[in-house]
């Protein structure tokens, strides 16, 4: 789409950045043509925007409260058609040599007129990073966890989450009120949310603050296991012979 | 020039006789000294206590006569060379001993050679003291020399000047007033940062710095920063290493205000209670992500070094956590240019010698200061 505008999305929690993206943005204009759709103070509010009005770029901050550049990309291929993401940073101890490993976009703060250019002339032949490619950048643990619904991007804050299970060809979010359906691997989860979880069993990890306590259980064939009581949710969950550690573990912890 | 540096920062000193750390480790190297010399020259254990009642009956006068003097003589012997330094402290211990030598001898008669073995005995002890305070002093001054380094290479996250320089491009087109002052605030920054930071500073100029460094932080983060000054009571006289406060507000901005989405105040106290400044920093803070603890230790570490070099045992350092605040205490002793020398402390003996020209030495060190302020 050679003719329409570029649309643009700026996202970054420091108001004097944004208006500066702004003014640079405004100097692109005469030899691209481009519009600039709106302005987000972090990656929440970047995504609430983009559900309702699509980009082509989205131009972020890595560092911002709420939900950081990285985790907002990741959030962002979930929706319809993903826009590009160029990431901005100021200075990011080691996070430019990953974006180079990686071939990840980003512009070094203060950004340069001519660099900026070059960049928005690259997108219409971006495509968006993948999702592979971005969990490689060196980022703190996810704050939510995103789902599709009927074509919108739903965020589950991490700390409603009282288990994950895997089921089939999906993983279950439980929180305290419902359930969400999640495309990912419960094993890359466990990784990148270390200790917050803990499995119970081979396809089960349960949160530890939402963990009530466990109980003994003796089955109809005289096997007796483990029950995982929860705090919020009246099921329980089975711990497995393996994972029966975690039992003695965890009933020290709250012991002492 | 580098050489001339390094050669003045390595010329030994003579230790700070004011200092509570000085002079708490005289007191026990020395007395435990005469215990073990009380030890050795006890027949028997059973008689090891009166022969110690009978070596502290000479050490503990003598040597508490000797840290007088030397109390009162600090800020002279400290504007002399360390040899000069070392040959006058060497005359006061033999000064002191043969006077209190003759008090005693004139209240009961001692044995003769008496007067030698305490002047050797005091000789000694001091020759090993000086000797371990100099090493003492050798093994922490490289600290001191890459203090200014590490100034520059961490003290100031790359991250702050690169969001600073941007926030003050931000400000070129719509407000180029406002970017001028930011630029002023942050050359004014930088020069301190890169100047030789290893003598003490007064306060006020640390405050001053702190301020524009808030005043940088709040161009960028707008609204979300609310600093809240109680500086009135503050002495701004008071000595203090360079870079104390700054650094640490540096964390309260970095880990208490830009993660949070919701607008947060720092807090700044400083004022002086009985002989003492203290200096209490609070920040808002959630414990979670634990991501950026590494760094801020780094910061506590390094001003908490400094001022052990600085004040030895009289000056602290605390941090603790709050169920929503994160907050430091720095307490050090209250010393000013003009009088180099603890208030609060009753001055035991009369006029100090010297005092006069120790006036003019702070005032020139002021003008120094101020030069450099201006240059």
């Amino acid at each position: 789409m050679p003719d329409s505008p570029l649309r643009i999305l700026i996202v970054d929690d420091e108001a004097p950045a944004r208006r500066r993206l702004r003014d640079l943005l405004e100097d692109c204009a005469a030899a691209l043509p481009l519009a600039i759709v709106g302005e987000a103070q972090n990656g929440r509010e970047a995504l609430e925007m983009l559900q309702n009005a699509p980009v082509d770029l989205v131009l972020t901050d890595i560092r911002m409260p709420d939900m950081d550049g990285v985790e907002l990309a990741r959030h962002l291929l979930k929706l319809s058609h993903p826009p590009v993401v160029i990431f901005a940073t100021a200075f990011h101890e080691h996070a430019v040599q990953a974006f180079e490993l990686n071939a990840v976009d980003y512009l070094m703060k203060p950004i340069r007129v001519q660099r900026l250019l070059g960049a928005l002339q690259k997108v219409p032949r971006l495509k968006p990073v993948s999702a592979e490619k971005l969990s490689q950048l060196p980022a703190t643990a996810r704050r939510f966890l995103s789902v599709t619904e009927r074509s919108r991007v739903v965020l589950v804050p991490v700390e409603d989450i009282v288990y994950l299970k895997a089921e089939l060809k999906y993983i279950t979010i439980r929180t305290a009120q419902r359930e969400y359906l999640l495309e990912e691997s419960l094993t890359r989860l466990e990784t990148e949310f270390g200790a917050r979880f803990v499995r119970v069993h081979r396809n089960c990890l349960a949160a530890r603050d939402h963990i009530r306590g466990f109980e003994r259980r003796v089955n109809d064939d005289g096997d007796a296991h483990w029950e995982v009581l929860l705090a919020d949710v009246q099921e329980t969950l089975p711990v497995s012979r393996r994972q029966q550690f975690v039992v003695r573990e965890m009933g020290r912890e709250t012991a002492a | 020039m580098a050489a001339i540096i390094r050669q003045n920062s390595n010329q030994p000193t003579l230790p700070d006789f004011r200092n509570m750390g000085t002079i708490l480790r005289v007191l026990v190297a020395v007395n435990l000294g005469a215990a073990v010399l009380a030890y050795a020259r006890a027949p028997q254990l059973a008689s090891a206590y009166a022969e110690w009642l009978e070596v502290t009956g000479f050490v503990e006068p003598y040597l508490l006569l000797v840290l007088a003097v030397l109390w009162a003589a600090s800020p002279w012997l400290s504007r002399l060379s360390f040899g000069i330094g070392v040959v006058t402290v060497a005359l006061v211990t033999i000064v002191a001993g043969s006077l209190l030598h003759t008090v005693l001898d004139r209240l009961s008669p001692l044995p003769p050679g008496t007067l030698a073995r305490w002047i050797v005995f005091g000789l000694v002890a001091m020759a090993m003291l000086l000797f371990y305070f100099h090493l003492r002093a050798r093994a922490l001054s490289p600290a001191i020399t890459e203090a200014r380094l590490e100034a520059l290479q961490a003290r100031i996250r790359p991250h702050f000047l690169f969001n600073s320089i941007n926030a003050v491009l931000s400000l070129m087109r719509s407000d180029p007033r406002r970017a001028e002052v930011a630029l002023e605030d942050m050359a004014d920054l930088f020069r301190v940062l890169m100047r030789d930071n290893r003598n003490l500073a007064p306060l006020e100029d640390e405050v001053e710095l702190c301020r524009q460094y808030m005043e940088l932080e709040q161009l960028r983060l707008g609204d979300r920063l609310t600093v809240d000054w109680n500086v009135k009571s503050m002495p701004g006289d008071a000595l203090v290493p360079p870079l104390m406060l700054q650094p640490l507000l540096e964390n309260a901005v970095y880990h208490g205000i830009e993660p949070s989405s919701t607008p947060g105040t720092v807090s700044i106290n400083l004022f002086l209670s009985r002989g003492e400044v203290h200096a209490i920093l609070k920040n808002p803070y959630r414990a979670e992500g634990g991501s950026h603890h590494s760094g801020n230790k780094m910061a506590l570490a390094n001003v908490r070094e400094r001022l052990a070099l600085h004040f030895d045992a009289e000056a602290s350092l605390e941090s603790r956590v709050t169920k929503d605040a994160y907050e430091v205490h720095i307490r050090i002793p209250y010393r000013t240019e003009a009088a180099n020398s603890a208030t609060g402390v009753p001055t035991v003996t009369g006029p100090m010698p010297g005092s006069e020209d120790d006036s003019v030495g702070g005032a020139s060190a002021r003008l120094r200061l101020m030069e450099v302020a201006r240059a």
